[in-house]
C-alpha cells in the first residue's frame, strides 16, 4: 500500500493512494491536485550517505575507495512534501538535486545483522537531497549550510510498504529537468546497500521507527536554475515534483 | 533564585518552579529538593545541534593547518552538526562508553533553548527568540580530523547529556560572559568562558538561521571550549556553567548499561 501525509480542507490526513487521486482516511477520495502533500513521514533522525554510488563519487573527484562510509545527519527543518518549491539564493552558482531511494526504519534497530536487516525496515520513499556547492567548505564536509537547507530536501509522495517492492536493490533512478532525462541509474549500483547501512550504523547507534537513510544518488548531477520543474523518480516507489524559485517569490523583504 | 523549566521523568509536560543554583535545590510542589532526590528528564525534546571551532582556543589549535589538506581554507560560515535523539540523556544518570574505548572527550557547552520558530533573525534581535539556556554535554570519542562529519564519534546512545533544567533567558544577564567549569571526580579539570567564543551566541543565532530554521525546544551548542578533558570508566562528570546550572553524569562501560539504563 502507499501512504501519504496531506493537508486538506484546513486539516492534516493520512491517505492511500486510490483509483482516481488519493483516499483520506476519513474515506473522501480528492484528487491529487487538490492536496498539499507534505512529507510522507515526520523525520526523525536522518541519515544521509554520501558518496554511495561508485560513478558519483568519481564524477565529484573522489576515490571509490573510502575507510568509513560517509554519513551525515539532516534536521527536520530542511524537508518539504511533494509539489513544493525548493529556494534557490541568487549568490549560488551551482545547485544540482540528487535522486535518492529513501529507507523509511519500522522498529528500534541495534547490531542488527545484515541477514535479518529488512526486518526493521518499513518502506521506502523518494528523496530529492538537493546540494549547493558554493558553500561547501571542508570543515565536517558535506556542511549543513550545503546540505540542511530549509527546502531543500523534498521527500514523497508516498511512503511504500516494503511488502510491495519486490528487491529494493534493484530499482531504476531517473531525474528529469523540465521534461528531459538528466540521471539515470539503479539502486543495484549502491557501494553499501540497505542492509549493509542498517549492520553498519546499529552497530555504533540505535535506530529508531521513524528514521530515514537516504541512500545516495548515482551520477548525473547538473545545475539547477529558478524555474527549472525537477522530477526525481524511483521505479514502483514514486515520482516526486519539485519546482526551484527565486529570492523574488521566496524572501519576504520586510 | 533563578526561574526554570523542568521535565521530571513520569510527567507528561514540563513544569515552571524555581531553583537554587548555589544550594542544588529545587521547588517542586511547595517543597524544597536536593537536585539529587529528584529524576530529571531531558527538557527538551528538539533537534540538538552544535558549533564546532567556536571557541577561539579551538580555532588557534587548528589554524595552522586550516591553509592544508584536507582543510585547503579557514572555515566561513559556522560549522555545524547534530547530536540526534538517540544520543540524549538525562541528569544523573549513565553515560555508555563503547567497550573499545577507555577514554571519552567531555564537551561542556552552554545550550541555547529556542523559544519560537526562527527563521533568518537578525542579531539584534536574535534573543528574543531564545526561551532560555541549559547545559548539555556534548560528549565524544577523540577524534583529530573534523574534515568529515564526525559520526561514529559523536553520535553514540547516551553521548548527550542535557540538563538538569532550562534557566530562563532573563537569569542570564549576559551569555556572552558566562564560566564553564567541568570537573572529574571533584577536580577541576577545564575553565573557560563564553566571552572565548567566536561567534557570540546572538551572531550564532543569526548566522544559523539564515539558511536553515530552528523550532521551539531546538538547541543551540555555542561550542566546545580547547582541551575537552578525558574521562575513564566510572568517573563522575560534573560541568558547571555560571547562572545556568550544574550537569552531573557518571561513565561506565556500554554492557553495564545494557538492558535499561542505570
Amino acid at each position: 500500500m502507499k501512504h501519504a501525509r496531506v493537508a486538506y480542507d484546513g486539516t492534516i490526513h493520512d491517505a492511500i493512494e486510490a483509483a482516481g487521486g488519493v483516499q483520506l482516511n476519513d474515506g473522501r477520495v480528492v484528487s491529487e491536485s487538490d492536496v498539499v502533500w507534505l512529507p510522507p513521514i515526520e523525520p526523525k533522525t536522518v541519515f544521509t550517505l554520501g558518496l554511495n554510488y561508485a560513478d558519483h563519487a568519481k564524477e565529484l573527484s573522489f576515490s571509490a575507495k573510502q575507510k568509513e562510509p560517509l554519513v551525515f545527519f539532516k534536521g527536520p527543518n530542511t524537508f518539504i512534501g511533494h509539489r513544493s518549491q525548493t529556494y534557490r539564493p541568487s549568490d549560488v552558482t551551482f545547485m544540482h538535486y540528487e535522486c535518492e531511494l529513501a529507507v523509511v526504519i519500522g522498529k528500534t534497530a541495534r547490531n542488527v545483522k545484515k541477514e535479518d536487516a529488512y526486518d526493521y525496515v518499513r518502506g521506502y520513499t523518494v528523496a530529492n537531497d538537493y546540494a549547493l556547492r558554493d558553500y561547501l567548505e571542508n570543515y565536517y564536509r558535506p556542511n549543513l549550510r550545503v546540505k540542511n537547507r530549509d527546502t531543500c530536501t523534498p521527500i514523497g509522495p508516498w511512503l511504500v510498504d516494503k511488502e510491495d517492492i519486490e528487491d529494493p536493490m534493484n530499482l531504476a533512478l531517473r531525474t528529469y529537468v523540465n521534461g528531459e532525462l538528466t540521471q539515470q541509474g539503479t539502486t543495484a549500483d549502491m557501494m553499501l546497500g540497505i542492509v549493509e547501512l542498517i549492520e553498519y550504523l546499529s552497530e555504533f547507534m540505535t535506530l529508531n521507527p521513524g528514521d530515514v537513510l537516504l541512500t545516495g544518488t548515482p551520477k548525473g548531477s547538473v545545475d539547477t536554475k529558478v524555474g527549472d520543474e525537477v522530477i526525481t523518480e524511483v521505479e514502483g516507489v514514486g515520482r516526486l515534483v519539485n519546482t526551484i524559485v527565486g529570492e523574488e517569490t521566496y524572501v519576504q523583504h520586510a | 533564585m533563578s526561574n526554570v523549566t523542568v521535565k521530571l521523568c513520569g510527567d507528561q509536560l514540563s513544569k515552571e518552579t524555581t531553583a537554587n543554583l548555589n544550594d542544588r535545590t529545587i521547588e517542586l510542589d511547595g517543597t524544597i529538593y536536593n537536585v539529587d532526590e529528584v529524576s530529571f528528564d531531558v527538557p527538551t525534546q528538539g533537534t540538538v545541534y552544535g558549533a564546532l571551532l567556536n571557541y577561539q582556543g579551538v580555532y588557534d589549535q587548528l589554524e595552522p593547518s586550516m591553509n592544508e589538506d584536507p582543510y585547503k581554507a579557514p572555515p566561513k560560515g559556522p560549522i555545524l552538526y547534530i547530536k540526534p535523539v538517540n544520543t540524549f540523556n538525562r541528569f544523573a544518570s549513565s553515560v555508555p562508553m563503547p567497550e573499545e574505548e577507555s577514554v571519552l572527550e567531555m564537551g561542556a557547552a552552554l545550550g541555547i533553548v529556542i523559544g519560537k520558530t526562527t527563521t533568518k533573525v537578525k542579531e539584534e534581535s536574535a534573543l528574543q527568540h531564545v526561551a532560555g539556556y541549559t547545559v548539555v554535554n556534548d560528549v565524544s570519542i577523540p577524534h583529530e580530523s573534523v574534515y568529515r562529519p564526525a559520526i561514529k564519534q559523536k553520535a553514540r546512545d547516551g553521548f548527550c547529556p542535557i540538563g538538569p533544567w532550562v534557566v530562563h533567558r532573563d537569569e542570564v544577564k549576559n551569555p556572552n560572559q558566562l564560566i564553564i567549569r567541568t570537573y572529574i571526580n571533584g577536580e577541576l579539570k577545564q575553565e573557560n568562558s563564553t566571552k572565548n567564543l567566536i561567534r557570540s551566541v546572538e551572531r550564532l543565532i543569526a548566522d544559523v538561521t539564515d539558511f536553515m530554521t530552528l523550532y521551539q525546544g531546538d538547541i543551540l551548542l555555542v561550542g566546545v571550549p580547547e582541551n575537552a578533558p578525558l574521562a575513564q570508566e566510572n568517573d563522575q562528570i560534573q560541568i558547571e556553567i555560571e547562572h545556568v546550572g550544574t550537569l552531573e553524569n557518571t561513565l561506565v562501560k556500554e554492557k553495564v548499561t545494557v538492558g535499561g539504563r542505570k
